[in-house]
């Protein structure tokens, strides 16, 4: 397939290899923050190909793990009325809330359709007037320019049984946080390619000075990522902290000006709750007051409900970088793909659930098979 | 066998179209009787049907007998590529046949929703003894049933099939063993998604077909080749991945299958790129998968690639002693990643 067999040939993967284990010098730790990039390096192997050279860690970028349980119990509380057809994106369906998902509302009766773009949940309201017709706005940077068209394009066409339930999240705020924290043990830092081409890498300058550790845009297949590593682990060993584009294919420093301009139109930033995390300041989207009348919290009045997180589930240890996922008690025996305790162990992006699919901690027994 | 110069190839008379399906066409009375008659026994007509008693009386087929029956409860009932219909008669054919035997007859129940376009229910008929002609077999019997609005989606069908066993078949997970090669007879992945891309209606192009088609002579050709084959199966929901995890279970070896040797169509690795799915846990509903002796996999391949529905047959893995029942896929890079039972049906991701 074009576009994707050039970034996964053995040849030049190994070349890469090679080179990085020529550069480095010393082990080097290195966030990969887009869960999409974490999938890769598992399914690939990636991961334990560049130890012991590299240690990756894995970031808090899976837009299904972060959004906040409280949120996900407004989507089911609002999925179970009788006139709601409530759309998501797939994966969002297996996510547990305080004690369901959307996949048990849907077979107590429910509505609830996937749709791969939000402007498709448009297109139901406008085939469904007499229905009230939600779409669960998540994801970063990446999918808010869909989500912001999609309540433009019902506002255009003055739908008024439209409306979105809102939890898009900024990735720059969520690297701070990480880098901040006295706990850090990152040294440098993939950002995610996708979010940096709508929003562009600008912001990342700020970071990579303050806290002086490098950051390199990546994209997302194997010779990416093995490139991405090298760049950073380049950096590491001459002392730079620079931020460089590896995925200049797809992205511009200054982004997709158009996607920036909708998502400004529609959108403010807000501080958001992430799950596991805690509340982070200015880590948001909301919508701009313009199209409160789009807002599902406030048109089912479910603004009240305020779950508590379920202590056993250490996904925001996981999302922060701070354990491995198998390093939690729980992965492989209480927590399963099949029965999750957190988002992360959903998502084909959640790192806890990539970690169970490629059967990491390959030691005698893989943790995967462990019968629960 | 018949010759199928038997069957009633006629459209169906036009005398019930337009109509919609009420309770009334189930419960026994003279609705069901017309229902019948109209849309079941003149489209599906043959000497073991006719006499529409209870059951039907069927010649001793001389040899050992193997039954199977399955449910179809597909939603949208009309794909690209194929409808309930005819995957109803493809799928129970497809049991019998990688149990190695040839398919003779099927019963078909038929479970409709009241309010169904009867036009519509006399498509999936149609289709069906189009598919069933197309493989030799005959409907011999049957059952209607109509269920009030919501308790079901349409139309549910079940057919069960009865073949013979063919001479001389040794087919067992017991025979497998390390070193066996796994084959498959063509692209994976292409049902799941084509219904994925109907039900969801994602937009992703015409390419995205239903691969449904029957495998009885593919498997007819395979055993007829000499080839030492030990081990059948059509690898349907949970596709590749819980076929070989069955077999790794029930062998107790590992497999290790070659993700670049594996054959997938342009059209479904797009979509599998674009929805984050993954083509060996994807449903296949006219695919063999198969297991045969190291030294016999050409001659295998060739057998296989003589049929149409065989042509882009490959080898696409080993079964390995070590370390235990496990399933591997080796990625592009070269590296072995575990392949996971699949839970519960794929679901596209956000980004």
């Amino acid at each position: 397939m074009k576009f994707v067999d050039e970034y996964r040939d053995p040849e030049l993967a190994h070349r890469l290899l090679g080179e990085l284990a020529r550069v480095a010098t010393r082990p080097w730790s290195i966030m990969e923050v887009c869960g999409g990039q974490t999938h890769t390096l598992l399914r690939h192997g990636i991961d334990q190909l560049v130890k012991p050279l590299v240690k990756l860690v894995h970031g808090p970028g899976c837009p299904v793990c972060v959004t906040p349980l409280e949120l996900i119990d407004k989507a089911l509380a609002i999925a179970q009325r009788p006139e709601v057809i409530f759309t998501s994106f797939g994966d969002m369906l297996r996510v547990p809330g305080s004690g369901d998902d959307l996949l048990r509302v849907r077979a107590r009766g429910g509505d609830v359709r996937i749709v791969y773009s939000p402007l498709d949940a448009v297109t139901i309201a406008a085939e469904n007037p007499a229905r009230q017709v939600v779409f669960f706005a998540v994801g970063f940077e990446t999918t808010a320019p869909a989500t912001a068209l999609a309540v433009a394009e019902a506002a255009r066409r003055r739908l008024t049984n439209f409306s979105m339930l809102v939890s898009h999240v900024l990735v720059p705020p969520a690297i701070e946080a990480i880098l901040a924290s006295p706990t850090n043990r990152i040294q440098g830092f993939l950002a995610a390619g996708h979010v940096c081409t709508v929003v562009g890498f600008e912001d990342y300058f700020r970071l990579a000075e303050r806290y002086r550790v490098p950051i390199v845009v990546t994209g997302f297949e194997p010779v990416d990522l093995l490139e991405g590593i090298l760049m950073v682990v380049r950096q590491l060993e001459t002392g730079r902290c620079d931020v460089e584009n590896q995925y200049a294919r797809s992205v511009k420093r200054e982004g997709n000006t158009r996607a920036q301009a909708i998502v400004h139109e529609v959108y403010e930033v807000c501080d958001r709750p992430w799950r596991g995390i805690g509340i982070l300041p200015r880590s948001g989207l909301r919508l701009r007051s313009a199209y409160h009348a789009y807002d599902a919290e406030r048109r089912f009045a479910v603004e009240s409900i305020r779950p508590i997180e379920p202590a056993e589930c250490r996904s925001g240890e996981v999302l922060q970088g701070l354990i491995a996922p198998d390093e939690c008690p729980e992965f492989g025996r209480r927590c399963t793909p099949d029965r999750p305790l957190g988002a992360p162990m959903v998502s084909s992006e959640g790192a806890c659930a990539a970690y169970y699919r490629y059967g990491r901690a390959q030691a005698a027994k893989p943790v995967g098979l462990v019968p629960t | 066998m018949n010759s199928q110069g038997d069957w009633n190839t006629c459209p169906l008379p036009l005398g019930i179209n337009g109509e919609t399906l009420l309770l009334a066409h189930g419960e026994g009375a003279r609705a069901t009787r017309r229902l019948i008659r109209e849309l079941l026994v003149q489209p599906l007509s043959n000497e073991f049907l006719a006499p529409l008693d209870d059951a039907a009386v069927l010649p001793d087929p001389g040899r050992p007998i193997v039954l199977s029956t399955d449910s179809y409860v597909v939603s949208p009932l009309f794909f690209p590529g194929g409808d309930i219909g005819r995957l109803a008669v493809h799928g129970t054919i497809n049991d019998l046949a990688v149990c190695g035997a040839e398919p003779l007859y099927l019963s078909m129940a038929i479970i409709a929703e009241e309010g169904l376009a009867i036009d519509t229910l006399r498509r999936v008929v149609e289709s069906v003894r189009d598919a069933a002609r197309d493989c030799g077999v005959w409907i011999v019997t049957g059952d209607t049933k109509v269920v009030p609005r919501g308790a079901a989606d349409g139309v549910f069908l079940n057919t069960t099939g009865l073949g013979r066993l063919r001479p001389g078949v040794r087919l067992g997970a017991e025979r497998v063993q390390p070193g066996d090669r796994i084959l498959v007879s063509g692209t994976i992945g292409d049902h799941g998604l084509a219904i994925l891309a109907a039900r969801e209606r994602f937009d992703l192009g015409e390419a995205l077909v239903s691969d449904t088609a029957p495998l009885h002579r593919l498997v007819a050709r395979l055993l007829d080749s000499g080839a030492d084959v030990k081990f059948l199966r059509d690898p349907t929901r949970g596709g590749v991945s819980a076929a070989c995890h069955e077999l790794s279970e029930a062998t107790g070896h590992a497999i290790r299958l070659d993700e670049s040797s594996t054959p997938v169509s342009e059209a479904v690795r797009g979509a599998c790129e674009l929805l984050g799915l993954d083509p060996f846990y994807v449903a296949n509903e006219g695919k063999l998968l198969a297991v045969v002796a190291e030294p016999d996999v050409d001659r295998a391949l060739e057998a296989l690639r003589s049929e149409a529905i065989g042509r882009n047959a490959a080898a696409i893995g080993q079964v390995i002693a070590d370390p235990g029942p496990l399933v591997l896929v080796r990625g592009q890079l070269g590296f072995d990643r575990i392949l996971d039972e699949p839970t519960g049906a794929p679901l596209p991701r956000i980004c």
